[in-house]
């Protein structure tokens, strides 16, 4: 059982909550909008909803970063992505940190800076164009 | 120098508009077609359209060639992305950016940003400044007495620091119930105890004698 920490309740988001909940993990998943914690439909869900800016410190704290295995950064906002990353990855030692960055060239810097990084527009735009070529 | 602003709002406006005049080179990145509209026309051809945290619209803008990059939008997330981009990708030499909650302030700086400018923290740093130490602060009325419980702490430079609680002048009615010290442990003051540099008093007073109460504790 691991404890992870999602940032963004989107459809991903909300989506890998579920899964990793299925399987018996502890989840928790922030969101500024409680809106967005629809998707997450007890008695399914078991795991926390936290309403809450997850680039802000005392936010991450609260939905248990000390203690997190992992955090994922998943909302629509490389940016927001980034730095929450970077802030559970270097400021609270998070052992495993994966985010989403839309922009190619951005996931292509931080890969490098040592975030572990996807890149959906990347990935997707590959899988269309082999589906196309066969 | 040449020196690229990131956000052309009222900061990045401004600010770009004091570099010019000092005679830096100066180009503005805003994401907002009416932003730069106005800038263009009220600063000259200064300012390009374009998100600053992508790698493209940074090269476009000479990055390459840029001695310092200053974000000032309004979002944390973003200034803290473009001086990444600039730094990492780009080498730029100096980053500065713009951050509003003063907690990312140790946050960017071990995250590689050279400088970082708060202005929640210039304000908060300006009033304590100005008003020395916290004045006198209501805790709460005690039902029916005509008596208040308030909190004062004492600055550095109040004139009862070192000396003992019977020494003071306290006004009629007044009575110092509880010292909170430096360690944060509270202590029930005795006729001995001596008042240290910000220690935090409470006190039990009438509403008629708290200024008298506030002017004998911190030495106004």
């Amino acid at each position: 059982m691991k404890k992870i920490v999602i940032m963004g309740c989107g459809r991903v988001g909300a989506k890998l909550a579920q899964l990793l909940d299925a399987d018996g993990h502890q989840v928790t998943v922030l969101d500024i909008n409680d809106y967005s914690f629809r998707r997450l439909l007890p008695p399914e869900f078991k795991g926390t909803a936290l309403l809450g800016d997850g680039t802000d410190e005392g936010v991450l704290r609260q939905a248990g970063i000390e203690e997190a295995d992992t955090f994922v950064a998943i909302t629509q906002g490389d940016n927001r992505n980034i730095m929450a990353a970077q802030i559970a990855k270097h400021v609270f030692k998070v052992p495993k940190v994966v985010l989403r960055i839309y922009d190619p060239a951005r996931r292509e810097l931080y890969s490098k800076l040592g975030l572990e990084a996807f890149s959906p527009t990347t990935i997707f735009a590959q899988m269309l164009k082999e589906k196309i070529e066969g | 120098m040449y020196i690229i602003v990131v956000g052309g709002g009222k900061v990045g406006y401004y600010l770009t508009k004091a570099l010019l005049d000092e005679g830096h080179e100066a180009l503005v990145l805003e994401k907002n077609p009416d932003r730069v509209d106005v800038i263009c026309n009220e600063l000259g051809s200064v300012c390009l359209r374009g998100d600053g945290c992508e790698p493209a619209v940074l090269e476009g803008a000479g990055v390459g060639r840029a001695d310092m990059l200053i974000a000032v939008t309004g979002d944390d997330e973003d200034n803290l992305v473009s001086c990444q981009v600039a730094k990492h990708m780009f080498n730029v030499p100096r980053t500065i950016a713009r951050i509003s909650n003063p907690r990312n302030e140790t946050i960017f700086k071990k995250l590689g940003i050279d400088n970082t400018i708060s202005s929640t923290r210039v304000i908060l740093e300006y009033i304590q400044e100005e008003v020395p130490t916290h004045p006198l602060t209501h805790l709460l009325s005690i039902r029916d007495s005509g008596l208040e419980i308030v909190g004062v702490k004492i600055p550095p430079d109040s004139v009862i620091v070192g000396r003992a609680v019977k020494d003071i002048p306290l006004p009629p009615g007044s009575v110092l119930s509880l010292i909170i010290g430096k360690d944060r442990a509270p202590h029930v003051p005795t006729a001995s105890t001596i008042i240290q540099a910000e220690d935090q008093i409470i006190a039990v007073t009438p509403p008629e004698s708290e200024g008298a109460l506030q002017a004998a504790l911190r030495g106004a």
